[in-house]
C-alpha cells in the first residue's frame, strides 16, 4: 500500500511508539502525585515540555499539552476573546480555515461576537491589505492557518503578524497543524504569532495529542476546568506518554526538516508537471508556491470518490480535499472559496506526503494514475 | 585575551615552618580539585602567594567565578601581560584601568623591577605610566598613601605583568588543613551551614544522615544528597553515610515515655554517629544545633545528649540567631534545597510536649530496659555510603525517550 494521505493523519514513527509504550510501562504515575513515581513522571513531563519550548523558541511555562489540534484551536478561539471582552468583541479569521476554527467562531457569533472572514485569491492566499483594512480597535483575535489542509496554500504569517501587532491590540493565533515540522514556524521576541496550535498525529506521533504554545504570558480563559493541571489552563491528568511521544516526534520532524522539504518539493514539482500533461482534464488547486507536502487537483466531471476508489483498488491511498469533510456530501468550503469552475468542483483529490514516502511511491502513483485516467476518461497523458 | 595568570594571596597564615608548607600544598590540591573540569592547571606556589597560569578565556571565566568560594584564599587578582615596551605598557595600563572609569578614585603605580636590565628605572616607569593613565582618565587622581586602586607593574625576565583589581576570597583555611570531622546532616537549614563554617576553618567533612523509611521518603534522602553535593563546592570531597534508622526509632517509641522519645532518639543518633566517626578516623562530630531553638537544643537537653560520648561535639551555630543562619544558607546556596517540604527523621514521632529539661539519670534509667547496642551495631554495619561530588553522573533514566 502506498499511503499518500499524510495530511489526514500519519503512521506513528516506530521510535515514537516505542517511547509511548516505554513511558506507559515505566512512568505511568500521575505527574501531579507527590510520591517518587509521580515526581519522576513529572520530571519526564518537564523534559518533554522544555524540548518543545526549545523547538518553538519560547519558555517552558508557555507550552501546554492538549488532546489535539481541535482542542488547541478551540482553546485559542474561545479562550482569548472571553478573557479580553474589555477590549472588544471583534474577531478576524479566513474563509479557508479548518472546521475547528470555523465552527468555533460561528458559535461565538451566536453569542454576539462579530466575525470577519478574509477572502483568498485563486492561490488560496489572503490579502494583507484586506487584513489591515479589517483590523479595528476592538479586534481581540486574529486566527489564521499557516498551511491550508486542503490545498497547501501558505499564508504570509510573519507579515500578517507585523500588521496585526502594529495596528491593533489583537492576539494573533496561528493554526500550525499542517505546517509544523514541514515549514519553519516559531515564536520570536518581537514579531510573529502569539499562539500556535500543533497536532501530534500529523507529525507521526499519536492521535489524541496536541500542543498549544504561547509566545508570552497570555490573557486566556481555560476550556477545561478541574484539577488545575498545566498551570490551571488545561485541567485533566496530563497524558505523559503522549506528551513525551509528541516531544520526540517534534524533534524528529524538525531536525532534518529542510532536507525532507527539498525532497517533497522535488516530488511536488514533478507531479505538477505530470498532471499539467493531462491538459483540460485536470485543474490544479495547488501551486508551486504552496506547501511542498500537499498537492491537490481536480479531475473534470468526475467525483473525487470515484477516483479514490479506483486508485485504492490499485493500492494507492489518497483522499478528497479533507478527511474531516469528505464524508459530507457538500462541496468543501475551501473549494468554494477558490472559486473554480463548477466542472471541477466535485472531483478534488489530495495527495499529501509524509516521512515514510519514497521516490518510488511517486513513480508508482504516476503510473497507476495514468492507467486510471485511461480507464475512467479514456484520456491519455499527452 | 590580556589576562595571563591569576595571583592568589593566602588567607590566615599565622602558622609557620612545616605547617605553612602543608597549608600551601593543601590549598593547591584543593584548587586543583575544585577545577578538575578545566584541568590541568599550572599552579606555581611561592612563600606568600600563588600563581595560576591561564591558557584560554573559558578557563579564566571559570576561575573568576569559582575562586571566591575556595577557603584559604584571602584575595586574588587577574594579571595581564604585555611585551617589554613602554608603549605596550601604557596601552595595557589604560585597558586595565578602564574598569574603574565610572567612579571618582585615587590611585598610584607600584613597580617591582626584577629584571634589572630593563632600560627604564622603577620611578621612570611609575612616572610614565601614571601620567599616561591620568591624562586619559579625568576621574582618577593620584594618592600615594592608601589609594583606592594600586596599579601594580612587575618587570620580569619574560614580560611585563600588570594588575589592579583585588577580589576578596572566602578567607578561612584550606579544607583539610585542620583534620576531619563527621557532620550530622538532617536536611534542614542549619546543618549544612554548620558544615560550611567548619569547612571554612579547614575541617574536612564526612556526613551522616539518619534515614527512616517509610516515615521519611526517598525525596528527603535525595535532598540530603543534594546538600552534601552542594557542600563539596567549597573545595573537598564529602562522603555521606546513610544510616537505616527505622528499627531503632520504632523501638524507642515503644520503650521510653513519650516525652523522652526525642532525647533518647538524639542520644541514639549520637551513639551511631560516634561509632561511624571512630571507623572513619574523624576527630569530632559537627551538629547544627543552636541554643534554645527547639526542645532538643536547651542546655539540659544538650547535656543529656552529650552524655553518651566523650568525643568533642562541635556546634558552630550555638550562638547564632535563626535569621543569621538563614542568611548564610542563602549565601552558600543551600537554603532553597533545605526548605523543600519533606519529612525528616527529626520531625516524625515528635511528642506534643517533649521534655525541655531532661535529666540524664532518668533518661539512662528509661533506656536501661532495652538492649540498643546490637541495633546500633547493625545500623552502622548496614549503612550505605555515597561519595560526592558524584563522579559519573548517574545514567539518564529517560535516555532515548525524548
Amino acid at each position: 500500500m502506498i499511503y499518500l494521505d499524510n495530511s489526514a493523519t500519519t503512521k506513528p514513527h516506530k521510535e515514537v511508539l516505542d517511547t509511548f509504550v516505554q513511558v506507559n510501562e515505566s512512568f505511568y504515575a500521575n505527574p501531579s502525585s507527590i510520591h517518587q513515581a509521580g515526581v519522576e513522571a513529572n520530571t519526564l513531563l518537564d523534559r518533554a515540555r522544555s524540548q518543545i519550548a526549545d523547538i518553538l523558541h519560547t519558555e517552558e511555562q508557555f507550552v501546554l499539552f492538549t488532546a489535539g489540534g481541535t482542542e488547541s484551536n478551540n482553546f485559542a478561539i474561545f479562550g482569548v476573546p472571553k478573557a479580553n471582552t474589555h477590549k472588544g468583541k471583534h474577531i478576524i479569521t479566513t474563509e479557508i480555515e479548518h472546521a475547528s476554527i470555523l465552527e468555533a467562531v460561528k458559535s461565538l457569533e451566536q453569542e454576539g461576537y462579530e466575525i470577519d472572514f478574509l477572502k483568498v485569491d485563486e492561490n488560496g492566499v489572503i490579502s494583507l491589505q484586506e487584513l489591515q483594512d479589517k483590523l479595528r480597535k476592538d479586534t481581540v483575535l486574529v486566527s489564521m492557518m499557516h498551511v491550508n489542509n486542503e490545498m497547501g496554500a501558505i499564508q504570509p504569517i510573519e507579515e500578517a503578524a507585523t500588521i496585526i501587532h502594529e495596528n491593533s491590540r489583537a492576539t494573533f493565533h496561528v493554526d500550525a497543524v499542517q505546517s509544523f515540522g514541514k515549514l519553519p514556524i516559531a515564536f520570536n521576541e518581537d514579531a510573529g504569532p502569539d499562539i500556535i496550535s500543533i497536532s501530534g498525529h500529523k507529525i507521526h506521533a499519536l492521535k489524541g495529542s496536541g500542543i498549544i504554545a504561547f509566545r508570552k504570558k497570555m490573557n486566556i480563559i481555560p476550556l477545561l476546568l478541574g484539577g488545575g493541571q498545566e498551570k490551571g489552563l488545561r485541567s485533566g491528568t496530563v497524558a505523559v506518554p503522549q506528551a513525551v511521544a509528541i516531544a520526540k516526534a517534534a524533534r524528529l520532524a524538525t531536525q532534518n526538516m529542510e532536507q525532507r522539504n527539498a525532497e517533497y518539493r522535488k516530488w511536488h514539482n514533478d507531479l505538477l508537471e505530470f498532471l499539467a500533461g493531462f491538459g483540460e482534464s485536470i485543474h490544479l488547486l495547488s501551486t508551486k508556491t504552496g506547501a511542498p507536502h500537499i498537492l491537490s487537483f481536480s479531475v473534470k466531471d468526475l467525483k473525487g470518490e470515484v477516483l479514490i476508489n479506483a486508485l485504492q483498488k490499485r493500492g494507492i491511498i489518497v483522499s478528497t480535499s479533507s478527511a474531516c469533510s469528505s464524508k459530507q456530501k457538500k462541496t468543501s468550503h475551501v473549494v468554494e472559496a477558490l472559486d473554480i469552475h463548477s466542472n471541477y468542483k466535485k472531483g478534488v483529490i489530495r495527495l499529501s506526503f509524509g516521512a515514510f514516502n519514497t521516490q518510488d511511491d511517486i513513480r508508482e502513483f504516476k503510473k497507476v494514475f495514468t492507467d486510471v485516467m485511461k480507464e475512467l476518461k479514456g484520456d491519455k497523458n499527452k | 585575551m590580556i589576562w595571563k595568570e591569576i595571583l592568589i594571596r593566602y588567607g590566615e597564615l599565622s602558622t609557620k615552618g612545616r605547617n605553612k608548607k602543608d597549608f600551601i600544598n593543601r590549598l593547591r590540591a584543593n584548587i586543583r580539585h575544585t577545577f578538575t573540569d578545566i584541568a590541568p592547571l599550572e599552579i606555581i606556589t611561592e612563600r606568600d602567594r600563588m600563581h595560576i597560569k591561564i591558557e584560554n578565556e573559558d578557563q579564566f571565566e571559570v576561575l573568576m567565578q569559582k575562586l571566591p568560594t575556595v577557603f584559604g584564599i584571602q584575595s586574588f587578582s587577574p594579571v595581564a601581560v604585555c611585551e617589554k615596551d613602554l608603549d605596550a605598557m601604557k596601552n595595557l595600563a589604560l585597558i586595565i584601568m578602564e574598569q574603574f572609569k565610572e567612579q571618582e578614585l585615587t590611585f598610584k603605580v607600584e613597580v617591582r623591577r626584577s629584571d634589572k636590565k630593563f632600560p627604564l628605572e622603577s620611578h621612570e616607569i611609575q612616572r610614565e605610566i601614571g601620567a599616561h593613565v591620568l591624562r586619559n582618565n579625568p576621574n582618577i587622581s593620584v594618592k600615594v598613601k592608601k589609594p583606592d586602586v594600586e596599579l601594580r607593574i612587575e618587570v620580569r625576565q619574560d614580560a611585563i605583568y600588570m594588575m589592579a583589581q583585588i577580589i576578596h576570597g572566602a578567607g578561612g583555611m584550606p579544607v583539610g588543613s585542620n583534620g576531619k570531622s563527621l557532620l550530622m546532616l538532617s536536611g534542614g537549614i542549619d546543618s549544612p551551614v554548620a558544615g560550611y563554617l567548619l569547612m571554612k576553618r579547614g575541617v574536612r567533612l564526612e556526613a551522616i544522615h539518619f534515614f527512616s523509611p517509610p516515615y521519611t521518603s526517598d525525596n528527603s534522602l535525595e535532598k540530603v544528597k543534594v546538600l552534601a553535593n552542594e557542600l563539596t563546592k567549597f573545595g573537598a570531597n564529602i562522603r555521606l553515610h546513610v544510616i537505616p534508622f527505622t528499627e531503632i526509632q520504632v523501638l524507642i517509641k515503644e520503650r521510653v515515655p513519650s516525652n523522652t522519645i526525642m532525647t533518647t532518639t538524639r542520644r541514639m543518633m549520637m551513639r551511631v554517629a560516634d561509632k561511624v566517626r571512630e571507623e572513619i578516623g574523624a576527630l569530632g562530630i559537627v551538629t547544627g544545633e543552636s541554643l534554645g531553638q527547639v526542645a532538643s537544643q536547651t542546655l539540659e537537653s544538650l547535656t543529656a545528649i552529650n552524655n553518651v560520648t566523650n568525643t568533642p561535639i562541635l556546634r558552630p551555630l550555638i550562638a547564632f540567631d535563626k535569621l543569621e543562619i538563614i542568611d548564610i544558607a542563602e549565601k552558600i546556596g543551600t537554603y532553597e534545597t533545605s526548605i523543600q517540604p519533606f519529612e525528616d527523621c527529626c520531625t516524625i514521632f515528635t511528642p506534643a510536649n517533649p521534655k525541655t529539661k531532661p535529666k540524664v539519670e532518668k533518661v539512662n534509667y528509661y533506656e536501661s530496659f532495652t538492649e540498643f547496642d546490637e541495633l546500633i551495631e547493625r545500623a552502622v554495619r548496614n549503612r550505605e555510603v555515597y561519595k560526592f561530588p558524584e563522579e559519573n553522573k548517574v545514567k539518564d533514566k529517560f535516555e532515548g525517550l525524548l
